[in-house]
């Protein structure tokens, strides 16, 4: 009987929980959260072991973020109890659960972007030399606690100036600064490149071989998988079992979370890719991020830009797009086009969706009818007047359509979950008809659910005859959908794969190493 | 959890909720007029709340173009000082063309205020969004600028307007329409064109979107610039009409004309309802937010609890009361 079988019959891999292996540093016994009527957590029971990695996975409001601010003390639990070492605990505030030793690693980066890196550390936690703030020793435990994580930031540089990444890791440095018991992780590889999270998983297996234990949340089912001695599936709130880590793959990750046969997470390949250039652009140069770009997109074809994250590829289209200063030459559809503002794009027939759905995306405290409308105000309201019965209908249209799920169609877009907002940004940008659709990072933060039907629409984008690209950190992903991808790095393209050349390795490759030879090309 | 309705009709469930926010400018305005009777029973005649309603007309009319400024992400401290300034500009030319135009010198007068206020909110305007030097700062600039040329203009003294002009130009504030002040109908028009722009056009919503993101806007190709300039260009018309209605009640523009206003105009503006960190503006709560300041002030002289000296304490408490409001209904 196979893994999966035994998995869809009574759970029977799961009895770990509850073996004693040895003394639990922290034990949840039958820990509830309820807001309201509502409840988000039930009836949640486990055991963490000293020197032990475990991982929390589930979808996206299955209760993960609560579990853990709820082990850290941001949240109380309406029913249940936490032990530490025998004895009962009870938070209240962060500070008591950073106290018996519990430190969380946000996923969110909360930091003070005016201050030095040395003064993040130890924000409210100065080290002190007769009452005065002792700069040189926090300088010297800052640099040594970033040398650990390999991250390479001065300790006086402004967190402002620092990447995404380097700031993750300064958050992680500053949950490390303590000793702790456990340390948890809440999706702690969302901004990290491929060779930073290999070095934060070098940190938490050090973590491991010290003895402490670390609870680990993330969407990225891979890092899970060879992370985890124990895996636990929080599903609609509920513990669905906690089971032993190496016997579980990522297809089965994915089944027990779902809770149903997960239809393929791509789509079929339809072969709609045709020869007749869409969109095709030279010479694109945008100071700072990249130079001398050109690349051609093809009617029904799915085009993915690969790179690390800094490899200029967002700002490349932002450039051509005319959403920072660019100069491109650019042809759509045979005939050349000038761009020198996003009005000038939508007008022109490209879509643009951003990566930075929350910031730049939509307009979180606005009902979902403006936000849209948004883009297509031109298009959608003639005259001056707003045609808000038309808005209306077009709302109830694209929920409809893009299977966006909601309360009640009153809410604000800030109020649905990040599938949700992804859908509705796709509906917004597909209002102004686009015939070339640009999606940076369409599944960011998303779960595997919502994953699947995203991939499905880009599919049925290139159906309709329209040209779409896609930009993304995944690589599967890209692999998943695309018909051809081209690799940047440091602003240039640094190559192009497509058919069997199409694969991880040598995308990482193109991604990363100065003079990569790798195959380029292949057969359709 | 997110419960799946994706097929249900559509409920619209905006008109069932109660937002203290929004409600709140018009309670307080019904507690106030609650409490005035009990405190002087002359406070609710007809005469008394029509010389406050006048008189918070100025307000009234500056807050509407303030709500359009402020919900787009912006601020305009010049307001105060420009109304000095184009009231002093628009005696100027009056005076000047007196003899060849007889009254006609005051329409023509009154299209030259309108062009003036339209150029100084252009210059906020672009001196904001082109210049990109944050709204305080660059307003507090042009309020200075504004200020120093009407005592400029005035020597220091007064601009009286021609006395030949005088009896015309009355009825602009001191007459009535079917029983109804005139000042007090020309805010109403404003409020009514300034809710009509703000809710029901394409500009209102481009205006709430700037204000509430800027990076969304720009990302769904609204030009945040021609967005914010134009919500200081309906400001500085805003600014003349009030200017045009205020020249007979004093007769003359001095270098104290306007003063501190703008502290009124903001204060009507935030206790109406409308978020100071842009994105949401209430048109109607500006007003009654207007009335609110003008009726505490009578309140206070009309009763013998309080000191009308203390009028703008009292009113530094209701927009501190205000800003909590919000704070803590969202």
């Amino acid at each position: 009987m196979s893994i999966a079988a035994r998995l869809e019959g009574d759970h029977a891999v799961a009895p770990v929980a509850g073996v004693p292996v040895g003394p639990a540093v922290l034990r949840a016994e039958g820990i509830s959260k309820r807001y309201g009527t509502v409840t988000v957590l039930s009836d949640v029971t486990l055991d963490i072991l000293p020197g032990e990695i475990h991982a929390i996975i589930g979808e996206n409001g299955a209760g993960k973020s609560t579990f853990m601010r709820l082990l850290s003390g941001y949240v109380e639990p309406t029913e249940g109890t936490l032990s530490m070492a025998g004895g009962r605990v009870h938070f209240t505030k962060p500070d008591q659960a950073q106290a018996a030793g519990i430190a969380l690693v946000h996923q969110e980066i909360l930091l003070a972007e005016a201050l030095t890196v040395t003064d993040n550390l130890f924000l409210g936690r100065e080290l002190t030399r007769g009452g005065i703030v002792d700069d040189v020793r926090m300088r010297r435990v800052a640099a040594a606690k970033l040398a650990e994580l390999g991250c390479e930031v001065s300790p006086t540089a402004l967190v402002g100036a620092i990447s995404l990444a380097d700031r993750q890791l300064v958050q992680i440095a500053r949950a490390l600064l303590d000793e702790h018991k456990v340390v948890i992780f809440d999706e702690p590889t969302a901004v990290l490149t491929g060779e930073e999270v290999e070095r934060l998983l070098a940190v938490i297996f050090e973590l491991k071989a010290r003895g402490i234990a670390v609870l680990y949340i993330s969407h990225r089912l891979d890092e899970v998988q060879r992370l985890a001695d124990k895996v636990t599936v929080l599903r609609d709130g509920k513990m669905v079992g906690t089971y032993p880590g190496h016997m579980l793959t990522q297809t089965e990750m994915a089944r027990v979370m779902v809770g149903r046969e997960l239809a393929a997470l791509y789509p079929q390949r339809q072969a709609v890719r045709t020869d007749q250039p869409m969109l095709s652009v030279r010479n694109a140069v945008v100071p700072g991020f990249a130079q001398d770009v050109s690349f051609t997109v093809h009617k029904g074809e799915i085009l993915g830009f690969a790179g690390m994250i800094g490899a200029g590829r967002t700002e490349l289209f932002e450039g051509i797009l005319g959403l920072r200063p660019g100069t491109a030459v650019i042809e759509l559809n045979g005939s050349p086009i000038q761009i020198h503002s996003q009005r000038e794009a939508v007008d022109a027939g490209i879509g643009y969706l951003t990566e930075d759905r929350k910031g730049k995306g939509l307009l979180l405290q606005e009902r979902l009818g403006p936000n849209l409308t948004l883009s297509a105000l031109a298009s959608f309201h003639p005259g001056i007047i707003l045609r808000r019965a038309r808005e209306a209908e077009a709302l109830t249209q694209a929920v409809a359509d893009y299977d966006i799920r909601l309360k009640s169609l009153g809410v604000k877009a800030g109020q649905l979950s990040g599938g949700n907002q992804q859908k509705l940004l796709l509906a917004k940008v597909l209002l102004t008809n686009p015939s070339v659709v640009i999606i940076d990072e369409p599944t960011r933060g998303i779960d595997i659910a919502n994953k699947a039907q995203i991939y499905s629409f880009i599919q049925d984008l290139v159906g309709q005859g329209k040209a779409c690209i896609v930009i993304s950190s995944e690589m599967q992903e890209l692999i998943g959908i695309c018909d051809r991808v081209l690799v940047m790095r440091e602003g240039v393209i640094s190559g192009e794969v497509w058919g069997e050349t199409m694969t991880e390795s040598n995308i990482a490759l193109l991604a990363t190493s100065e003079r990569a030879h790798v195959a380029q090309g292949g057969t359709q | 959890m997110t419960a799946l309705t994706q097929s249900a009709p559509a409920r619209n469930d905006r008109q069932f909720q109660f937002s203290w926010t929004d409600a709140g400018p018009f309670l307080a305005l019904a507690v106030l007029l609650v409490v005035g009777f009990a405190v002087n029973p002359d406070f609710l005649s007809t005469t008394n709340l029509g010389n406050v309603i006048t008189r918070s007309a100025y307000v009234a009319i500056i807050a509407v173009g303030a709500t359009f400024v402020i919900s787009s992400g912006g601020l305009d401290l010049s307001v105060g000082s420009m109304v000095a300034f184009i009231a002093g500009i628009t005696i100027m030319f009056m005076n000047m063309m007196v003899p060849g135009l007889g009254l006609w010198a005051i329409p023509v007068g009154m299209a030259i205020a309108l062009l003036a206020g339209l150029l100084c909110g252009l210059a906020n305007g672009l001196i904001v969004t082109v210049g990109r030097i944050e709204p305080f700062i660059a307003t507090l600039g042009t309020m200075g600028i504004f200020r120093a040329l009407i005592t400029y203009m005035t020597d220091g003294g007064t601009i009286p307007i021609d006395r030949s002009l005088r009896e015309a130009y009355r009825p602009v504030y001191f007459g009535t329409l079917g029983g109804i002040p005139v000042p007090i109908l020309i805010s109403a028009v404003v409020a009514l064109l300034g809710a009509f722009v703000l809710y029901k056009t394409k500009y209102g919503r481009k205006c709430a979107a700037v204000g509430a993101n800027e990076d969304v806007a720009r990302y769904s190709g609204i030009s945040v610039i021609k967005t914010r300039t134009v919500a200081y260009v309906i400001q500085g018309a805003c600014v003349a009409i009030a200017a045009v209605c205020y020249v007979p009640r004093l007769g003359a523009a001095t270098p104290t004309t306007g003063q501190l206003w703008e502290l009124q105009v903001i204060t009507a503006v935030v206790i109406g309802g409308t978020a100071l960190r842009g994105g949401k503006g209430r048109i109607w709560g500006t007003i009654a937010g207007a009335v609110i300041l003008e009726l505490i002030a009578n309140l206070m002289v009309l009763s013998d609890f309080v000191s009308e000296y203390l009028v703008a304490a009292v009113q530094g408490v209701i927009i501190i009361i205000a800003m909590l409001v919000q704070r803590f209904s969202r």
